[in-house]
């Protein structure tokens, strides 16, 4: 499936009167491709994988899906950033819950959910409550009740933003793996540079608000990629390529009110 | 908390603190009254209360009475703060509703609803009716009030996710609403049920033939002292057996909470 976003732009009415957050934003994904989308705090990355998942309505411009699957497999899934489980639902529940409101049988989506649920090491916490659970172990589980549903679109807002660094790195590693087994497109906002250029096919880089996409930059890095491979020298330098292109949006956003 | 105890003892403590303390209070209770310290007009011993009390439950009238207080209890909670938690669930999530009726429940709510007992006495007569009724509109407002709030606390995150998951309205309502809710609304009922349990007694004291109000009523005005006390007694102890049921219940259709309080963080 591939997507095109065409010139989509979003203006919330505020209390001082309009506000642009997304201005003009045009870029489209190969089958199967991993978009990072990088950008300064408030430039509206969140509300561009709301309009693209149908959440909210753009005011101008379009989102085009093509090669959708047909049948009950949903569009898109979303991941949260506070993994945004159900405290109320065991892990198992949670899991389910996406295939639940695709109206898939209570014992199909349990297995279905079950053997997701095993694949990521969590077996034992099944029938545990999210409130159980360690913050990585949390935002695996939001991971999975993603993957679970099979869309060919996952949009991921700043999934491993509340970890710590050790945790993320293991947790990058699980998603590429199931990403593997699952390909899909996958649209994952991130603050990390590093992160964006160690998972990404491709990274958009983003201005500060209104948000627009300031440059498209290519990942020339292998795959699958792993946390010991080495990199090569040039990954060093697109990082500072990035960082270059971001510095002066960030220094820019810190003197925009919100 | 004595850092030095072992935990043993401590834990001992803990379990039969309480207990002890209560024998401590009655036995110096009994000791002033027998010995004439405080007056045994107003503060008669424990011990002959007790020997009252059991007179009065091999008697048979009085667990009659009791019978008809928790069934007026429990008729009045469960329309008042049934109705209560109906309202309160299409008040919390439609805002427009909401809007409507939040004044009328920040009027209404404060009013002592003991004051309403004439008024309710007139339109539903002195039988069963005016003292379910009066119960019901005392359960209604604290569980209405948290109901509302219940669902208004719920973060919008969980909204959100049902939301891309492609939750229907009533999905939405069944699992997100109703178990988001849960929490203030179980608190709800707990004041909701004191609420019911004092408004029954109340409504008893003045105008009712039977129940537990009426037994201490009676009881005061033929100057039966230990027979007030009784009553008492027997009163407070279904104050606290509702509370130890709801607890209970809360536990049974929130095993989440329990869960994350005791797991392995």
């Amino acid at each position: 499936m591939k997507i095109e976003c065409q010139q989509l732009s979003k203006v919330y009415e505020g209390a001082n009167g309009p506000l642009s957050s997304l201005e003009d934003i045009t870029f489209s994904t190969a089958d199967r491709e991993f978009i990072g989308i990088v950008g300064p705090s408030g430039c509206g990355k969140t509300t561009l994988l709301k309009l693209i998942a149908g959440l909210q309505e753009p005011t101008s411009g379009r989102v085009i899906m093509t090669g959708a699957p047909a049948g009950d497999r949903p569009r898109s899934a979303m991941v949260f950033q506070d993994h945004g489980l159900f405290p109320w639902m065991t892990v198992l529940d949670n899991v389910a819950f996406g295939l639940q409101m695709h109206g898939v049988e209570r014992q199909e989506r349990r297995d279905r959910a079950r053997e997701f649920v095993d694949r990521v090491g969590l077996s034992h916490f099944a029938d545990s409550y999210p409130g159980q659970l360690s913050v990585g172990m949390g935002q695996r589980v939001g991971i999975i009740r993603a993957f679970v549903t099979d869309p060919p679109l996952l949009l991921m807002d700043e999934p491993f933003g509340a970890l710590d660094s050790q945790t993320r790195l293991v947790l990058q590693e699980e998603l590429l793996r199931i990403w593997g087994e699952y390909p899909k497109v996958v649209i994952f906002v991130t603050h990390d540079i590093d992160e964006a250029i160690r998972l990404s096919d491709r990274i958009l880089v983003m201005t500060g608000r209104p948000g627009r996409i300031l440059e498209e930059v290519p990942i020339p890095l292998e795959r699958p990629r792993t946390l010991t491979r080495r990199k090569p020298a040039e990954v060093g330098e697109i990082k500072w390529h990035i960082w270059g292109l971001l510095e002066e949006q960030v220094r820019e956003s810190l003197w925009v009110a919100d | 908390m004595r850092a030095a105890a072992p935990p043993e003892f401590s834990g001992q403590v803990e379990r039969w603190g309480p207990f002890l303390s209560a024998i401590v209070v009655l036995a110096l209770w009994e000791l002033l009254s027998r010995t004439g310290a405080i007056s045994p007009m107003f503060f008669p011993p424990p011990s002959s209360i007790a020997v009252v009390l059991w007179r009065m439950l091999l008697a048979g009238d009085l667990l009659v009475d009791l019978g008809i207080t928790i069934a007026r209890v429990i008729a009045g909670f469960i329309l008042g703060a049934g109705l209560a938690v109906l309202l309160g669930l299409v008040m919390g999530t439609s805002p427009r509703l909401g809007a409507q009726l939040d004044p009328w429940v920040a009027a209404l709510h404060p009013t002592p609803k003991i004051a309403v007992l004439p008024l309710i006495l007139v339109i539903f007569g002195i039988g069963e009716a005016s003292k379910i009724m009066l119960a019901a509109l005392g359960s209604f407002f604290p569980m209405l009030i948290n109901t509302v709030a219940g669902v208004r606390q719920i973060p919008s995150i969980y909204f959100e996710v049902a939301d891309s998951y492609g939750a229907g309205r009533l999905q939405m309502f069944r699992r997100v609403v109703v178990p988001g809710s849960l929490p203030l609304v179980m608190a709800g009922a707990r004041i909701s049920a004191n609420v019911a349990l004092m408004l029954t007694i109340a409504a008893e004291l003045v105008a009712a033939q039977r129940g537990l109000g009426q037994v201490i009523w009676f009881a005061w005005q033929t100057l039966r002292i230990e027979e007030v006390y009784a009553g008492l007694f027997i009163t407070s102890l279904l104050g606290i057996t509702f509370a130890f049921v709801l607890e209970r219940f809360t536990r049974w259709v929130m095993p989440w909470r329990l869960e994350a309080r005791n797991g392995a963080r």
